[in-house]
């Protein structure tokens, strides 16, 4: 059903957990299957230097999580503003079809929190 | 060292019992013949079906002319329900009204929405009560002057829970005189033989669906019971086989497999009662913040089901695979549909526990080691889970 590298960040999630002082948390829902994703995210020069996440989801929506923590992390708001959905399951390689809209979860759950960080700032 | 494995989803399927296998495997390459040949190889093919036939009447205490192969149970449900619609049309030009409850096998309520839509039937679907159960009371109320079919499963596939069958039953032998049509009473017993007394006679029944893998048997392989006088138009039309109601050459092995496997069951209920309530004991006591769904007394003998609060029914279930324990979930996330299990919504769960629940069915080699195994490595895995959900 999932491969090995999906399998291996369900089990060994990176940046799993709350961030203390977090600049934004933003929440994101699926109303389909009930699943929940919320990411804790610090920024310094304009910079996602510090994220994290927190899913009560399948295996795919966990390792979709953990994989997109590790896409942004590093990089300016802009650039990860611009992940989608295929680079986080090109990372991972493979996802059955009917688990697409999990990683689709967890780019909207990044974009969330980007335009919330940039809407606080104004 | 091979990881161990321990199999807890037996209400999905169970193995082949050893002795079952034996008895089907000449019927593949030495027995082979087509029980409709008339020469040698085709009647030894031909008797033994119909010996099956007879084992399996002792079980059901039902004539065996009574019974019907199928290719499971899937199309021993969808059979009486279209068969009896289509009688009726055909005899009486009606369009029945049917009553089934909201926690049926998708094989009874798929045929029953699809009529439904088609404007072919008119449709009662009974609730279930936070137990699992359906009241005597609803089902009386609900049964109306054209009412023609009423299909109630035996016991549940997800929670277990034994609906009061023989009580359903004497209602409708009670109603049956005083009506113009009598109520053809059908139960889909697929989950509960291999525990439960099904005597036909005794519980009422008009028809009844088994399946063989669900009793240590082969896969793709079932019945209809249908008592004597009951007239159904086929499902599946063609070369006349089984007396003309349903066509297609005889899986043999299959059946030989049925009967043999259907006259084992033996329902020494109470060793696998005690495993299971060793399982019940030990989640609610190991971990907080869950809970049982379904009666716990109108139960099977061998499920156990949960909603672990913050945590997903398919992470469990794959959390638990990943060291060698095989059970099932009625989450969202893991059906086709990515909707929560009809059962779990019908008992008034929330789409959260629904989406937190998870299925331990035992069997007959479950061990009380490997209940001990399951509860020691369950409270961690939940952990774990609620730890990534945050909640
Ligand atoms: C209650 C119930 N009815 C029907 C079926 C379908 O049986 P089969 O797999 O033989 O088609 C099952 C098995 O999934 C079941 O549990
Ligand atoms: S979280 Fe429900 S399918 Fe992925």
């Amino acid at each position: 059903m999932y491969n090995k590298k999906v399998l291996d960040h369900f089990q060994k999630p990176k940046n799993m957990g709350k961030l203390k002082n977090p600049d934004v948390v933003a929440e994101v829902g699926n109303m389909q299957c009930g699943d929940i994703m919320r990411l804790y995210i610090k920024v310094k020069d304009d910079k996602i230097k510090d994220i994290s996440f927190e899913t009560m989801g399948c295996v795919a929506a966990i390792s979709t999580s953990s994989m997109i923590t590790e896409l942004a992390k590093g990089k300016t708001l802009a650039q990860a503003s611009k992940i989608t959905f295929q680079d986080v399951v090109g990372e991972l390689g493979e996802l059955p079809p009917v688990k697409m809209h999990c990683a689709d979860l967890a780019v909207k759950a990044l974009r969330k929190a980007i335009k919330k960080y940039q809407g606080n700032k104004d | 060292m091979a990881q161990k494995q321990i199999y807890l989803d037996h209400a999905a399927t169970t193995p082949v019992a050893p002795a079952v296998f034996r008895k089907m495997q000449p019927y593949f390459n030495q027995k082979y013949g087509n029980p409709s040949s008339i020469h040698g190889l085709g009647q030894t093919a031909a008797q033994a079906i119909e010996k099956a036939r007879q084992q399996i009447a002792v079980f059901l205490n039902c004539l065996s002319e009574e019974i019907h192969f199928t290719a499971g149970a899937t199309e021993s449900d969808n059979w009486i329900i279209w068969g009896l619609v289509e009688k009726l049309r055909f005899q009486e030009s009606i369009n029945p009204h049917i009553i089934t409850s909201a926690i049926e096998h998708k094989a009874i309520l798929e045929p029953c929405q699809v009529l439904l839509k088609k404007g072919l039937i008119r449709l009662t679907i009974l609730p279930v009560n936070s137990n699992g159960l359906v009241s005597l009371e609803d089902l009386k109320k609900a049964i109306k002057k054209d009412t023609r079919l009423v299909s109630i499963m035996y016991a549940n596939s997800e929670i277990g829970t034994i609906q009061p069958i023989s009580q359903i039953g004497q209602l409708i032998k009670k109603l049956n005189p005083k009506r113009k049509h009598p109520i053809i009473f059908h139960s889909d017993a697929v989950q509960a033989a291999n525990y439960l007394d099904c005597s036909v006679d005794k519980l009422g029944l008009d028809s009844l669906s088994l399946s063989g893998h669900k009793v240590y048997g082969p896969k793709g392989v079932g019945l209809l019971y249908v008592k004597k006088g009951v007239k159904l138009s086929p499902l599946i039309r063609g070369g006349g086989q089984e007396k003309g109601v349903r066509s297609g050459t005889e899986n043999v092995p299959g059946i030989i497999g049925l009967a043999e496997a259907v006259s084992r069951i033996n329902q020494n209920n109470k060793e696998l009662k005690k495993l299971r309530d060793k399982l019940i004991t030990g989640v609610l006591r190991d971990i907080n913040q869950v809970e049982l769904n379904g009666s716990f007394k109108d139960r099977l003998p061998n499920n156990a089901n949960f909603s672990f609060k913050g945590a997903e029914g398919e992470s469990i279930v794959l959390s638990l695979s990943a060291k060698g324990v095989f059970t099932s979930t009625g989450s969202a996330c893991a059906s086709h549909s990515l909707s929560p299990s009809h059962v779990m919504l019908a008992l008034g769960l929330s789409h959260e526990q629904a989406h937190a629940s998870v299925r331990f069915t035992l069997g007959q080699q479950t061990t009380s080691q490997d209940i001990d195994y399951l509860l020691k490595i369950l409270p961690g895995i939940i952990a774990r889970l609620r730890k990534i959900s945050g909640r």
